[in-house]
């Protein structure tokens, strides 16, 4: 039996996988989506979309419903919770191996991984991660009513989620590396206006500490190097973005951030692999901008199948 | 009073109690339709479509239902404060309890583990 090629693999069905799924099945290209996690990707992790053109608010677990529907009626194959195994892209035909030991062969490979939240990276996050830490306030917030917490970061995230947690929390403690706010003047403002909300600049947690839940944190001041104890009730981290590249570092050129190299028609510097999302080089990271690169990513995949 | 999985949905305290008799191993996700727990739905969706698990009855149940009390009580979840609250039961008796969200891996460490392949 001869194997199936398909036009195109994208790795990733975030909304930029699925928007160059749309596009391309739509153009009648064969398409399969791989995704090692749910569709929807970090839209799935956002609870409301206030900024997506033609929707006034949409929770995220809609909008990836939608888009994921809108790629499968136009032919898409999708593959969830699926594990890639191995990458064999450099040569004219490529070969993607699933976990099961199923292999697919394609014409062209879109890698549109994303990004994920990054960790500190102290001693301890991952014990006290559901006991005390973490990395959704809408989701968490009310677990700590009146009770003393911390929030991490310094950018637009953190100082917005910081007051969000006022409605909760009794204080917020927000820790934040660098002396200067990384975030736009109105969140800074609203956040220094905010009487339940104090900081401490220049200082980092490098540990949690424990029983059956988060008690205390170590932290540490960057420049003096003390360090002291703080009582604390839950800790919530908001510290940016790490790109999901760590499978494909070596297969592709990727910057010094680990973020993927693209030239002007979304292709890497590997003939026939593409690449769209948060997990390329640039500087703005939404759903728009994601569903813009999936979209020229795609018409130039056409291109280079139509050559 | 549930949630929109595909997932069978728990309502009472009855209703756990008796998936937990009548099968030998379950895994129950108590949540919302938060990003923390749709994720952890998704997998189970997957895992019980996959036939690969059919050792294993999966349901979920809503966090804020009162009976959900029966899970939120529980003493293997003291100090839990991430949704959702992801329960696993060996023989009516609960064998292992996770707080926020997992991934993949995570859970298939625990089917396994547990429950045997
Ligand atoms: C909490 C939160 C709230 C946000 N709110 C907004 C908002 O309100 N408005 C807005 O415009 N933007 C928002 N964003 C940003 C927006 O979600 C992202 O910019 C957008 O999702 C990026 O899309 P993407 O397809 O490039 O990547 P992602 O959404 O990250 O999707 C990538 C997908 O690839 C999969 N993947 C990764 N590696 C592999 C691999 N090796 N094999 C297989 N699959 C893989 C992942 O599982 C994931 O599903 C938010 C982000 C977060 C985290």
């Amino acid at each position: 039996m001869e194997t199936k090629i398909y036009d195109s693999i994208i790795i990733g069905a975030g909304p930029a996988g699925l928007t160059a799924g749309i596009y391309l099945s739509r153009a009648k290209q064969t398409v399969l989506i791989i995704d090692s996690g749910m569709a929807g990707g970090q839209i799935a992790l956002t609870h409301e979309v206030a900024n997506y053109p033609g929707f006034e608010s949409i929770s995220g677990y809609m909008l990836s419903m939608t888009m994921k529907k809108q790629a499968e009626k136009f032919g898409c194959e999708i593959k969830t919770n699926t594990k890639i195994k191995d990458y064999n892209i450099a040569g004219e035909i490529k070969e993607i191996c699933i976990n099961n030991g199923d292999c697919f062969k394609a014409k062209t490979i879109i890698l549109a991984t994303g990004g994920k939240s990054r960790k500190i990276g102290a001693k301890g996050e991952d014990t006290f991660a559901g006991r005390g830490i973490s990395y959704c306030a809408t989701c968490d917030g009310d677990f700590f009513q009146d009770r003393e917490i911390i929030v991490v970061g310094g950018g637009n995230s953190a100082l917005e989620e910081a007051v969000s947690l006022t409605k909760y929390a009794s204080k917020v403690t927000i820790v934040h590396q660098f002396k200067e706010w990384q975030g736009f003047q109105r969140a800074i403002d609203e956040m220094e206006a905010n009487p339940k909300i104090d900081y401490i600049l220049e200082s980092k947690i490098i540990e949690f500490i424990g029983d059956q839940s988060l008690e205390k944190v170590i932290i540490e001041n960057q420049k003096t190097k003390e360090r002291f104890e703080k009582k604390i009730d839950g800790v919530f981290i908001f510290i940016g973005y790490v790109p999901n590249t760590e499978k494909i570092e070596g297969l592709v050129e990727l910057n010094k951030w680990k973020e993927i190299i693209v030239n002007n028609n979304y292709e890497t510097n590997i003939s026939g692999v593409f690449a769209a999302g948060d997990s390329i080089v640039k500087r703005y990271r939404q759903i728009t901008t994601a569903v813009a690169d999936g979209t020229n990513a795609a018409l130039n995949v056409i291109e280079y199948l139509n050559k | 009073m549930t949630l929109q999985t595909n997932l069978q949905h728990l309502t009472s305290e009855a209703d756990v109690k008796k998936l937990i008799e009548e099968n030998e191993n379950v895994m129950i996700c108590c949540g919302r339709m938060g990003p923390m727990c749709v994720p952890v739905y998704d997998i189970m969706e997957d895992l019980e479509k996959s036939g690969k698990y059919d050792n294993v009855k999966f349901a979920d149940m809503l966090f804020d239902h009162p009976e959900a009390a029966i899970i939120r009580n529980a003493p293997e979840c003291r100090g839990f404060m991430g949704l959702p609250f992801t329960m696993y039961y060996k023989n009516g008796k609960i064998v292992k309890a996770t707080s926020s969200i997992q991934n993949l891996d995570q859970i298939i460490d625990i089917l396994d583990s547990e429950f045997g392949k």
